[in-house]
């Protein structure tokens, strides 16, 4: 038995690990909403918040390019009318709208014969279609790290890409460095998605973070 | 359950004395075979066998049971009885100083609920017993330096240093097959059959520190304790290197996930990111996994990933060139200006110019070991394919054949051509050895005409000549990325 951590839960778990996570604020309303996308700066992302809402994009709880304050307070009062009972809705995430064409997925899996394992790929929406993934048994090195970057066969999307510059690898060093530490320390994470991690101006960011962890809700505490 | 012990290992693969358990007076059974190729290989320790019936088998007076055997006199035990008789036969054994058992008898992990129940209690008496357990229902164990052949199938291989272990006994024969064919030879060869004790791992960590070996070539499937195979490649790995063929690589695919990258991490890529962070080779086929464990044990390691490609005709070197720009561990080397230079000084103006080194038919007698020599011997190369050896041989045998030799002053044409090629082999692997970079020959005539004195010579230095230039750039692929492997870690090979 697993459960889902809530995305800004998920989002603290990996971040105190060192993984890079886009500046995000969890608000109970519309005001607090409008209040924290003029902190962040225009455009933002609203996403509903809860700790059992797993595959958000599907459901329509994510609200892109919210240009002003009306777009933010009314995206904020949609969500919170959408969520459900079940979904344990703890509020709305703002987060800066990040620009970037290049997407990975970086994450934590479970195998069943050789355990927890770190995972970099290209990602998106077509992320499992192009399957160009690598994947290293917990815990990698820096080494370990740089050579699953290396070992993508979509190199291009390293470089400089449409005017974008290139990634800065040792900022996705640290992200798989990051997971691979989040996962030693805490024996519990069955799996994680960073998914997408968008990468900003050269350096990957991680937009959505879920962490599942083995046990029913109660053992999180 | 106790780990096996160097002792053990040593009963297994240079036992003083071997007995062969249930030999029989029927040429078909293994009870026959086994112990005929035990006697025919040239092992040098006693040789005894058991037989109910105390028949002679291939001049061998058979004991009638166990309890005849000379204390001290025998280290391994060959089973081929059912596994009925096997208890009382293991302990007996056990009192005659037997440390080593191998077992071909079938009925065991493999035969339902009463066989899994049989095994686990065979495992646990040899572990009482001191005896190291091999199989059961596999095909048996070759050592060359003990010119030990105990197994119920062909063939033997020359004597070498890859270290075999596999969890199928056919993919044992198919790579002592390639043995036979290529010359690199085997040191050690263990089909683990159900491997109730002895796994591919618990082998390749020995071979790990036994000199006759220096490098690992496995088979696995159907991995149980992947984190126990991981410390074992990790350990192995640094200091052999470890190439390894996996069945089932396409099963299992995506597994229902809460997460994206739980579906993404399917186990044919976790074990392909377990082989890469713990060093270990992965090959994709058996031709591949042979080649590439037979180019560890016969070609230096590169200092680095740069290929140059030198032919004596164009469209090899163009698609071989094509082959390195694809190679995910490799790179096309730039030709150096003084390289250049150097070559053109060799040669008629109409050669390539670039990498691939295209001699273009230019090359008077003496041109091919010069420019093999300048090109392994610059700085600027790591590694070299040459290609077009033993061309004026295929033609010399064509003259030698045709009917019309040795007039026409055919004899002198042909004695030169075979000369030369002869030469050539051994200017490649003499380049190499003297600049310790790898230099690979490739030409399909090392199989269609294996007597070719081309490739002929460089089956007799010992080495591999590739029978086409892409399993050359396939194999000099592994050599690179281990290579590669060790640097980035601070290890350096051996």
């Amino acid at each position: 038995m697993s459960h889902t951590l809530s995305e800004a839960d998920s989002a603290a778990l990996l971040a105190g690990h060192g993984v890079p996570i886009a500046p995000e604020r969890l608000v109970a309303g519309p005001q607090e909403a409008v209040a924290a996308a003029e902190e962040l700066g225009f455009p933002v992302v609203a996403k509903l918040c809860g700790d059992h809402i797993a595959h958000k994009t599907e459901r329509g709880l994510v609200r892109l390019g919210l240009q002003d304050g009306d777009a933010v307070a009314a995206a904020t009062t949609e969500l919170l009318a959408a969520g459900r009972p079940d979904d344990a809705v703890t509020g709305v995430l703002v987060a800066p709208m990040l620009a970037g064409s290049r997407e990975f997925i970086a994450g934590l899996a479970t195998d069943p014969q050789f355990g927890r394992t770190v995972l970099l790929g290209v990602g998106g929406v077509l992320a499992e279609a192009v399957a160009d993934v690598s994947v290293r048994l917990v815990p990698i090195t820096r080494v370990d790290a740089e050579e699953m970057i290396e070992e993508l066969d979509c190199q291009s999307l390293l470089g400089e890409f449409r005017g974008e510059p290139a990634v800065d690898r040792d900022a996705l060093v640290a992200v798989l460095l990051g997971l691979s530490a989040a996962a030693e320390a805490e024996p519990a994470i069955v799996s994680a998605d960073l998914n997408p991690l968008i990468v900003h101006g050269g350096r990957p960011v991680a937009v959505d973070a879920l962490v599942e962890l083995e046990g029913g809700p109660e053992a999180a505490a | 359950m106790s780990a096996p012990t160097p002792e053990q290992f040593r009963a297994l693969f240079e036992p003083r004395g071997v007995v062969v358990a249930g030999a029989s007076t029927h040429p078909g059974k293994f009870g026959f075979v086994s112990l005929h190729n035990i006697l025919t290989c040239g092992y040098g320790g006693e040789v005894f066998a058991t037989n109910r019936d105390g028949a002679t088998v291939l001049g061998v007076p058979c004991l009638r049971s166990m309890d005849e055997l000379p204390e001290g006199r025998a280290d391994l035990v060959f089973v081929c009885t059912p596994a009925a008789a096997n208890v009382e036969l293991l302990r007996t054994a056990a009192a005659k100083g037997i440390r080593a058992a191998f077992l071909t008898s079938a009925g065991y992990g493999e035969a339902g609920e009463d066989g899994r129940r049989a095994e686990a209690e065979l495992v646990a008496l040899c572990d009482e017993l001191g005896i190291l357990l091999v199989g059961p229902n596999g095909q048996g164990v070759v050592s060359t330096p003990s010119s030990l052949c105990a197994q119920i199938v062909a063939p033997y291989p020359p004597a070498g240093s890859i270290g075999v272990a596999s969890q199928s006994g056919n993919f044992v024969s198919s790579f002592m097959n390639w043995s036979c064919a290529t010359g690199v030879g085997i040191s050690r060869a263990v089909s683990a059959g159900n491997a109730a004790a002895t796994g591919v791992v618990d082998l390749l960590r020995w071979y790990a520190d036994d000199p006759a070996t220096q490098v690992g070539l496995a088979y696995m499937e159907g991995i149980s304790d992947g984190r126990a195979v991981a410390d074992a490649f990790a350990e192995v790995a640094r200091t052999m290197p470890v190439v390894v063929m996996k069945g089932g690589a396409t099963s299992g695919g995506a597994r229902a996930a809460a997460s994206h990258t739980g579906s993404l991490a399917t186990d044919d890529r976790t074990f392909d990111g377990m082989c890469r962070q713990t060093g270990v080779n992965r090959a994709a086929s058996v031709e591949e996994a042979f080649e590439a464990a037979a180019t560890f044990a016969t070609q230096p390691l590169p200092p680095g990933n740069r290929v140059m490609v030198i032919t004596t005709a164009g469209g090899w070197g163009v698609v071989t060139a094509d082959a390195v720009t694809r190679h995910p561990d490799l790179v096309l080397a730039e030709l150096p200006d003084d390289l250049r230079a150097a070559v053109d000084e060799k040669l008629p103006p109409r050669w390539s110019r670039n990498n691939p080194i295209d001699l273009a038919g230019g090359e008077t007698r003496d041109t091919i070991p010069e420019a093999l020599e300048l090109v392994a011997s610059h700085p600027g190369v790591d590694a070299v394919v040459y290609l077009g050896l033993g061309i004026q041989s295929n033609q010399a045998r064509m003259l030698r054949e045709g009917g019309r030799y040795p007039g026409d002053g055919l004899e002198r044409i042909v004695d030169y051509h075979e000369r030369q090629d002869t030469r050539f082999a051994r200017a490649a692997h003499d380049v190499s050895v003297a600049t310790g970079k790898p230099v690979l020959t490739a030409t399909e005539l090392a199989v269609a005409f294996p007597d070719n004195p081309g490739p002929a010579t460089v089956r007799d230095g010992g080495r591999l000549c590739y029978p086409s230039a892409d399993r050359a750039v396939t194999a000099l692929g592994h050599l690179a990325r281990r290579a590669r492997w060790l640097r980035r870690r601070g290890l350096h090979p051996a």
